[in-house]
């Protein structure tokens, strides 16, 4: 819905800062669907209007030319672009065997402190529900 | 954190900063610290380094790495001789002051500057101006977590704030300061191995009763395995698949080394993120996950305060969420309760599970105000930026409890026994006479983390483009090194490389470096001891040995980095996939 790709159009997208703890509000500016900058959000009770440098210039990474596109699986040592359903066939497929081989214990998930709030109940659902270990963290402590 | 950031430049009278870099870790956090004291409000900064914080600091008390309790305790025992605690919060809302007050006898200021060199003075000064503060609030950060005995830490923190009565109201509290924008979120999401969502222990069938209902499976109860013991478990046998999604642990953990060589053994290492980390380059399989500005959903921040972030852009190429990712495969396993068309229906979920912590954060409510601290129990509730007000603490009681806390560098301070719920700690590695500096370890006001977001931003790297490695200038005297010489910085887990900074902000005998880089990665050469409770590595004291080293020898070792840590294959798969989706396009 907030995502333009129309010629010419200038969009705000109120959001929050990805970096540290502190959670600053913050505008994307976002034109011919690519962002252009950042803007702090004045109406924050934590930042009122001001951002350190990670929050002005660390948005840089989300366009990088690096970023990954396709699903990679590593095939005679060389990752090989696939389409999701292989991606996802193969890895369903190993861990399926893998938890009837030495049960559910053999695998752990590794969750993140950068992703949403929804991604990670979701990643500690997985490996609960689904594969039935609670061998879940991330790095709170590091 | 028990309180909210805005309180600080409101109502604060007296700060005290614990082991945290706030200026460059959390400059928006010190901005309000600086509000503060332009409103005429006292700073106390504990710190071994002269960071910007200890510059704007009325005392700044040089703890040397790894000796915060005992500077508490010191701080404590000068409160409690002096008679300077809050004795009516103490009679109605603590219990276990007796024991605190024996346990804190022996830290006198003189033994303090004994074991710590902080002089006498400084420390009485500033326990007078802690204890004297209408509202006194604690900051601390990972220079109070990172050690084997952080949990011991973080408790005599907590008996210094509840023996000054300095809880439960506006501009008071102990204030962890979170190091990245969603670990508050994770946690509270339950990605723990002993807490389901909202904290609730796995252990307790009550509480897996409430989850198995909503995900239609039976679930396990025993807790599970916690990071720093997954390593040791892969190269047991015990894990052979490992699914890591937007860390980078292979760079984050502490003696990296050893976690890389568990991760080649492993059959199947998935790893989900936006670029090809120094950990995905590992991988069997590499899934691309959409990144912050091209998804919807919440983050919640150190005061809890829950806030929606928003999509401004489309993920590029096959990129997506992560949620999304989760949900297909649990499909493809035949699990039919994960099947969610947008992170809204997955927050609705959690507020049905853990309606007493999150139940009133609707989206909708989220639209129009700057988000909301949990707990907030219903719709027309207001959330809570202040716990325990009104002096209720979350115990069997209801009151806090005082615990005494001891340190001796060398051993476990026998009296421990003497009291029921002590903790104590000691120092795993201290230095000797091959490995004589005191290695500490943090980040850069530009950088975050290991690099893999900030490295990619142009102004970022120009300001910051290198590891550098701090040592004291007469160590550096000593041992030939000037400013801008190339070192090698050793510990017993292996050698790194980069330039000396030839600085006043570490004392002598310590140095201080960073793990933003993989040029010189300072987690290879940490120490993987850990806090029994929490289970946080001792990141902040190893022991550790400089030498000076030629351009050329550097040279060598830069190349080593580069091979083991596959530098080259992110920019290759990135061309390739670049190639690829041309030729799709065409
Ligand atoms: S703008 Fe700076 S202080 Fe604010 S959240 Fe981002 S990194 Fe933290
Ligand atoms: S690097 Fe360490 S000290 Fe700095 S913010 Fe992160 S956790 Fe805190």
């Amino acid at each position: 819905m907030l995502s333009c790709s129309e010629k010419g159009r200038t969009e705000r997208v109120l959001t929050v800062c990805p970096y540290c703890g502190t959670g600053c509000g913050l505008y994307l500016v976002v034109e011919d669907g690519h962002i252009a900058g950042v803007e702090p959000d004045s109406l924050h009770p934590v930042n009122e209007g001001e951002l350190c440098v990670k929050g002005y210039f660390g948005y840089q990474h989300v366009e990088d030319p690096r970023r990954l596109t396709a699903p990679l699986v590593k095939k005679d040592g060389r990752f090989t672009p696939v389409s999701w359903d292989e991606a996802l066939n193969f890895v369903a497929g190993r861990l399926t065997r893998i938890r009837q081989e030495s049960g559910p214990d053999a695998f752990v998930l590794f969750a993140s402190a950068r992703a949403t709030n929804e991604e990670n109940y979701v990643a500690q659902k997985f490996a609960r529900a689904v594969m039935g270990t609670n061998n879940v963290d991330h790095c709170a402590r590091l | 954190m028990t309180n909210s950031i805005p309180e600080i430049s409101q109502h604060t009278d007296v700060i005290f900063i614990i082991g945290s870099n706030t200026a460059e870790c959390h400059p928006l956090v010190a901005r309000h610290v600086i509000k503060a004291k332009e409103r005429g409000a006292k700073l106390i900064v504990a710190d071994p380094r002269l960071t910007e914080m200890a510059n704007k600091a009325d005392i700044w008390l040089r703890v040397p790495a790894g000796y915060n309790i005992s500077l508490i305790n010191g701080l404590l025992h000068v409160i409690v001789k002096e008679k300077l605690y809050n004795s009516d919060f103490v009679q109605n809302y603590t219990e276990g002051f007796d024991d605190l007050e024996k346990a804190v006898e022996r830290y006198t200021p003189a033994y303090v500057e004994g074991l710590t060199g902080i002089p006498q003075q400084d420390l009485v000064e500033a326990a007078r101006l802690f204890a004297r503060a209408k509202n006194a609030a604690i900051l601390y950060c990972m220079g109070v977590t990172q050690f084997s005995y952080g949990t011991g830490t973080v408790v005599s923190l907590s008996n210094l704030a509840v023996i000054t009565g300095n809880l439960g109201r506006p501009g008071t509290g102990v204030n962890p300061l979170r190091g990245q924008n969603n670990v508050q979120g994770a946690c509270d999401m339950g990605c723990l191995p002993n807490l389901l969502p909202g904290y609730l222990a796995v252990t307790d069938e009550g509480y897996r009763a409430r989850f198995e209902k909503e995900w239609h499976v039976k679930l396990p109860s025993k807790p599970g395995l916690r990071i720093p013991e997954v390593a040791d478990a892969i190269l047991g046998g015990r894990v052979r698949a490992a699914y890591v999604f937007g860390e980078n642990p292979v760079m984050s953990d502490p003696d990296s080394d050893h976690l890389r060589h568990a991760f080649e053994h492993l059959d199947l290492l998935v790893v989900q993120d936006i670029f090809l980390t120094e950990t995905a380059r590992l991988a069997h399989v590499v899934l691309p996950a959409a990144c912050w500005g091209e998804k919807e959903g919440t983050f919640t921040n150190t005061e809890r305060r829950v806030q929606r972030v928003r999509k401004a852009v489309n993920p590029p190429g096959e990129a997506r969420d992560d949620w999304w990712i989760f949900s297909a495969l649990a499909q493809k396993m035949d699990y039919g309760r994960m099947n969610y068309l947008h992170p809204q229906e997955i927050w609705d979920e959690v507020r049905r599970l853990v309606p007493e912590k999150f139940g009133g954060i609707t989206h909708s409510r989220l639209e129009k105000v700057r988000g909301i601290n949990w707990p907030c129990p219903a719709e027309d509730h207001p959330g809570t930026p202040i716990l325990y007000q009104g002096g209720k603490f979350a115990t069997p009681s209801g009151k806090a409890n005082l615990r005494p806390v001891f340190f001796d560098p060398v051993r476990i301070p026998e009296e421990v026994g003497e009291f029921k719920n002590a903790l104590a700690g000691k120092i795993t590695e201290l230095p000797d006479e091959e490995y004589p500096f005191t290695l500490t370890t943090g980040r850069r006001g530009y950088h975050y983390h290991t690099g893999t977001m900030t490295r990619k931003s142009w102004p970022i790297t120009q300001v910051t483009p290198e590891q550098l490695i701090e040592i004291n200038p007469r160590d550096a005297r000593k041992l030939g090194i000037e400013d801008g010489d190339f070192v090698r910085l050793s510990t017993r887990r292996g050698s790194i490389a980069a330039k000396a900074w030839v600085t006043e902000r570490v004392p002598e005998k310590t140095v201080f470096t960073t793990f933003h880089f993989w040029e010189a990665n300072v987690n290879e050469l940490t120490v993987n001891s850990t806090d029994p409770a929490a289970c946080i590595p001792e990141f902040k004291v190893a022991a550790a040995k400089v030498e000076k080293i030629t351009p050329a020898e550097f040279q060598a070792i830069l190349q080593e980095k580069k091979k083991k840590y596959l530098v080259d294959l992110e920019a290759e798969v990135a061309g390739r996939l670049k190639s690829g989706r041309r030729e799709a396009h065409v």
